[in-house]
């Protein structure tokens, strides 16, 4: 028996229907004669209240309401990466063929594309047997080698199965009587299986020496980077993605301006990976501009984490960015009014929290169903008001997250980048990678710790000199701080545009970092022998420690 | 078109009717009152009941009486090439003379695919040196001017608005949508615009103090949609100045209430930020397209608070922003544009080589640089005093008073080009010392000379 209902009252993009009695919660509903999509939200009675993801301009009380019986799911399979989607997966280059440069309503293209063929090669054989996750088959697609997997809830033998070229959902292999096609569709909202969640065991590399040398991410970890306006957080971002060592990047750009999503489109699609390759043979762009439906502002994140999950069971170590969740919580406090649910904290709803926790607990690093270990990074952006951390989303994205890079507006205003408050900012993970450092270039653990001290010990001199004048500082004091400037000038500030200095390895970073703590205990010899701090950091050592940062 | 006489409720600017049949939500309604004509929209519909917005508002209204048209449109706006050079009420009628419609547009336009979208990066020379060489603005961008109450945004919206121009000479088209402003500011505008002989390039539409605040909701959208006939469809290159966008809210929250919605962040509606983007991203560049849409809306901020939820959701859709600051006004620094707190997010691809002048980004970094040194300088006289300052710390605030007396305040009827603009601050870097000047490479200091001399000496 098909679901239809009708409607009865419509508010905005908020429409409620009767008799629609058996209908789930967070089913897809086709609404009114243009058949706009929407999803129900919450049900009372024999009434489905449906947020509506198109404008509702012209529908009429009384027109039908039909329920397609599933919840919002994505399509994955070959043909996702290198594309550019917008929060309810409709492939945005397509939509511009077909309807030109405005979005009108009732869209209705598939995600993945059903014409182009995919070159196919099986890696199983007829006879064998095969379970969920399982690895049939690859395509080659971009730079990335696109595993074919038995999809989730089939087992059984290989009865047929041929490589050749095939369209996404052509029939590739039969499973006793299962026909598998390359294509599979999965519930956004749903965590995709796995076997279990793993330690971590190494940093994703991002070649930002104050990330990586001073706040390091794990590959399978969860950032919150919180940014008010102008602190440069677009910049951090794109230059994480394009220096990063991931697998696959998906870029989840909710609620953004639309130049910006221009801006990164453009970039992105000019732009090479650490590898010389073009950066969209690993990536995934979704963009939902502010003036786009709130719904699938809202939805877009989970669009893009399940991606991330389909890719990290391919074994994949694969980033995901969100900018930013702001956006999202403010779309998720739009619905809730909507719905007349009582306000929590600055009128976000009470369960912001507990869904941003869900969510954010679908990164990690973890065995898959085939056996192998894939990750999923989350990074987050946040646009705290005014730049005030205590608000409740910066609040609840840390409380998610083990990882918080503050980038400091006043930092940006001293043209200081990246603004990442190195007082503020911190990494839960630095532990669990001491060991992995230590692999990679020895001594690294004492040396982070110096630097570190260096700058917390600046901080209080500085709360002291602005009492008492920095001349007055005895002149070790004065020397340190000349030293905490060559950190912050020389190692912490780094040109996201600039060819060299916008990535440094992990061992040209703590050889950096090891100069300036030989600068600092030389010359702390000289001083304790009654030298000026000027005598010993001349200009020509200044100078050479100003290149440091230039050299490979 | 059937007609009803069947109202149960006038609350605030909304009007309630019963027994209503197959209208379509968001259509556009014929209201007559006592043989008066006014317009309205359809804010929801449940069963059969409608709730109705009324445009001029509910004023005389009584429930037996009344009547409403259901048209079976969604609100459209005439447009015609007619309309430059006149002006309009806040709904889009002509205040004066005829024009022949072209076109019937719906007023709420349709999202730009963002694929579509061509990245803004032409600088506009506004003659501001404060936006000029520290925030530039490019053809298609959306940038605020973030101001309080009783400064003067107005008078510095109208600056821009007269002598913005494109880097071939090129004049804009400039819209200019007053939304709950008061007549002074409006006759303020117009003879601006006459005293440049500039009306013919100008199209005004007016929601004055005065008119009902429901008006206030249509106003952006019928300017907008002007703007994009033109640009769009004619190729101009259109400059939209929308003030004041807190009437605006406020409108929304006025009708928000009457609805009995349960309200957000002091009292706004949870929709705000989409209702607000909605407006804001209808400006830009489309591929293929000649024309552009340049947008400057203008908003005050209560209690000048800048965390308030209309600047502060204005500020997350918009590329940046203006910020007047009420300190700087007292010192006599106008237009008061307080640098720290202003950005222009698309300045970076639009400035510098081959697009301005090589030095224009280094110079705008230096002077922001020094700036945020001279807040620190200030911040700390305020705890030892000036005695306690250093010489070099002295230099500091010797530029920073040139700086804001000199560079920033400018007369409302002085247009300095950019190279003035830039003149003007390789002058006042030259206070400095030149290893101070971090930010700029040699070859650049060199080129631009002031530092040579000075070493020879």
């Amino acid at each position: 028996m098909m679901i239809k209902g009708a409607i009865e009252r419509i508010t905005g993009p908020v429409v409620i229907a009767k008799n629609m009695l058996g209908s789930r919660m967070w089913d897809v509903v086709r609404v009114g004669d243009s058949s706009l999509l929407g999803e129900i939200i919450k049900l009372v009675g024999d009434r489905a209240f449906i947020e509506v993801y198109e404008n509702t301009n012209g529908l009429k009380v009384g027109e039908p309401v039909i329920s397609l019986e599933k919840p919002f799911s994505v399509e994955l399979g070959p043909g996702l990466i290198g594309n550019v989607y917008d929060g309810l997966q409709r492939p945005l280059e397509a939509i511009e063929r077909e309807q030109g440069e405005f979005m009108g309503k009732g869209i209705r293209i598939n995600s993945l594309d059903r014409k182009r063929k995919w070159n196919f090669r099986a890696s199983v054989k007829e006879g064998e047997d095969v379970a969920p996750g399982q690895v049939i088959g690859a395509v080659k697609e971009g730079s990335v080698d696109h595993k074919i997997m038995v999809p989730p809830g089939i087992t059984g033998k290989v009865k047929k199965i041929s490589s050749g070229s095939f369209t996404v959902d052509s029939t590739i292999c039969k499973i006793g009587e299962e026909k598998v096609s390359m294509l599979q569709e999965w519930e956004v909202r749903r965590i995709r299986p796995y076997k279990r969640k793993l330690g971590f065991f190494d940093p994703l590399v991002t070649g930002q020496r104050v990330i990586d040398s001073l706040f390091p991410i794990t590959k399978g970890g969860t950032a919150c980077v919180p940014g008010g306006f102008g602190s440069g957080k677009t910049v951090l971002e794109s230059v994480i993605t394009r220096n990063c060592d991931s697998d696959i990047n998906i870029v989840c750009r909710t609620g953004e301006r639309g130049n910006e999503v221009t801006e990164i489109i453009n970039e992105m699609k000019g732009d090479r990976d650490r590898n010389d390759k073009p950066l969209m043979e690993k990536s995934i762009l979704i963009v939902n501009t502010s003036n786009m439906p709130v719904v699938a502002r809202e939805t877009s994140v989970y669009t893009g984490i399940t991606m991330g999950e389909y890719f990290r069971e391919q074994g994949y170590n694969v980033v995901i960015l969100i900018d930013s969740t702001s956006r999202w919580a403010e779309a998720l406090r739009e619905v809730s009014g909507r719905l007349e649910e009582l306000p929590g904290d600055e009128g976000y709803p009470v369960y912001m929290e507990s869904s941003m926790g869900e969510f954010f607990e679908r990164a990690g690093r973890v065995e898959n169903l085939n056996g192998s270990t894939g990750s999923l990074t989350l990074i987050a952006s946040v646009s705290p008001p005014g730049a005030d951390f205590s608000e409740p989303v910066t609040q609840s994205a840390m409380r998610s997250s083990k990882v918080f890079w503050a980038l400091d507006q006043r930092l940006s205003w001293r043209r200081h980048f990246p603004a990442m408050d190195w007082l503020v900012s911190y990494s839960n993970y630095v532990d669990e990678l001491n060991g992995w450092y230590e692999k990679q270039t020895e001594g690294w653990n004492e040396t982070r710790k110096r630097i570190m001290e260096f700058l917390q010990k600046e901080a209080e001199l500085e709360r002291i000199a602005k009492v008492i004048g920095v001349e007055v500082l005895p002149e070790r004091e004065k020397f340190l701080l000349e030293i905490t400037r060559i950190i912050r000038e020389d190692f912490l500030q780094q040109d996201a545009f600039d060819r060299v200095d916008s990535y440094t390895d992990i061992n040209r970073q703590h050889s950096m970092m090891k100069r300036v703590t030989k600068l600092h205990d030389d010359g702390m010899k000289h001083i304790e022998e009654g030298k000026k701090t000027a005598e010993f950091l001349d200009k020509k050592t200044r100078e050479r420690f100003a290149k440091m940062r230039d050299e490979v | 078109m059937i007609e009803y006489q069947t109202l149960t409720q006038v609350t605030g600017p909304l009007i309630f009717l019963d027994g209503i049949k197959g209208v379509g939500y968001g259509e556009i309604v014929e209201i007559e009152v006592n043989g008066e004509r006014r317009n309205g929209q359809i804010l929801e519909l449940n069963k059969d009941r409608a709730v109705i917005q009324v445009f001029e508002g509910t004023r005389g209204m009584d429930i037996k009486r009344t009547k409403v048209r259901f048209t079976g449109k969604t609100m459209t706006l005439g447009v015609s090439r007619d309309m430059i050079g006149s002006s309009f009420s806040g709904m889009g009628k002509p205040l004066e003379g005829r024009m022949v419609i072209e076109k019937e547009m719906d007023i709420h336009g349709m999202p730009i695919n963002p694929v579509s979208r061509e990245y803004p990066k032409e600088f506009i020379e506004t003659g501001i040196s404060g936006i000029d060489v520290m925030n530039s603005l490019v053809r298609g961008q959306k940038l605020p001017l973030f101001s309080g109450v009783g400064l003067p945004h107005t008078e510095l919206a109208t600056q821009i608005a007269k002598q913005a121009r494109l880097p071939g000479g090129e004049d804009f088209l400039v819209i200019f949508a007053g939304i709950g402003v008061s007549y002074d500011d409006i006759r303020y505008f117009k003879r601006e615009f006459e005293k440049a002989g500039a009306l013919e390039r100008i199209i005004l539409f007016l929601n004055k103090t005065t008119d009902p605040t429901i008006e206030r909701l249509a106003t952006p959208k019928i300017a907008l949609t002007t703007a994009e006939y033109f640009a769009w469809e004619l190729g101009y290159h259109v400059l939209v100045i929308l003030t004041d966008m807190t009437s605006y809210c406020n409108a929304l929250r006025e009708v928000s209430s009457a609805k009995e919605e349960i309200p957000s962040r002091r009292g706004y509606p949870s929709y705000l930020y989409t209702d607000l983007a909605s407006i804001y991203e209808r400006s830009g560049k489309v591929k293929g397209k000649k024309g552009s849409i340049t947008m400057m809306p203008v908003l005050t901020m209560p209690e000048d608070d800048i965390t308030h939820p209309i600047p502060d959701l204005t500020g997350y859709i918009t590329e940046g922003q203006i910020m007047l600051s009420r300190d700087m006004f007292r010192k006599g620094i106008d237009p008061p544009i307080d640098l720290l707190s202003s950005l222009s997010r698309l300045m970076a691809h639009g400035v510098g080589k081959g697009m301005t002048r090589d030095d224009h980004k280094p110079v705008s970094n230096q002077c922001y640089s020094i700036m945020a040194d001279v807040e620190r300088l200030r911040a700390l006289i305020s705890v030892i005093g000036e005695e306690g300052l250093s010489e070099i710390d002295k230099k500091y605030l010797q530029w920073a008073s040139g700086f804001e007396k000199g560079f920033i305040s400018q007369k409302r009827d002085e247009r300095r080009s950019l190279e003035e603009s830039l003149e003007k601050a390789w002058e006042l870097l030259s206070i400095l010392p030149e290893d101070r000047l971090k930010r700029i490479d040699k070859e650049t200091k060199k080129r631009y000379g002031f530092f040579n001399d000075k070493e020879k000496s």
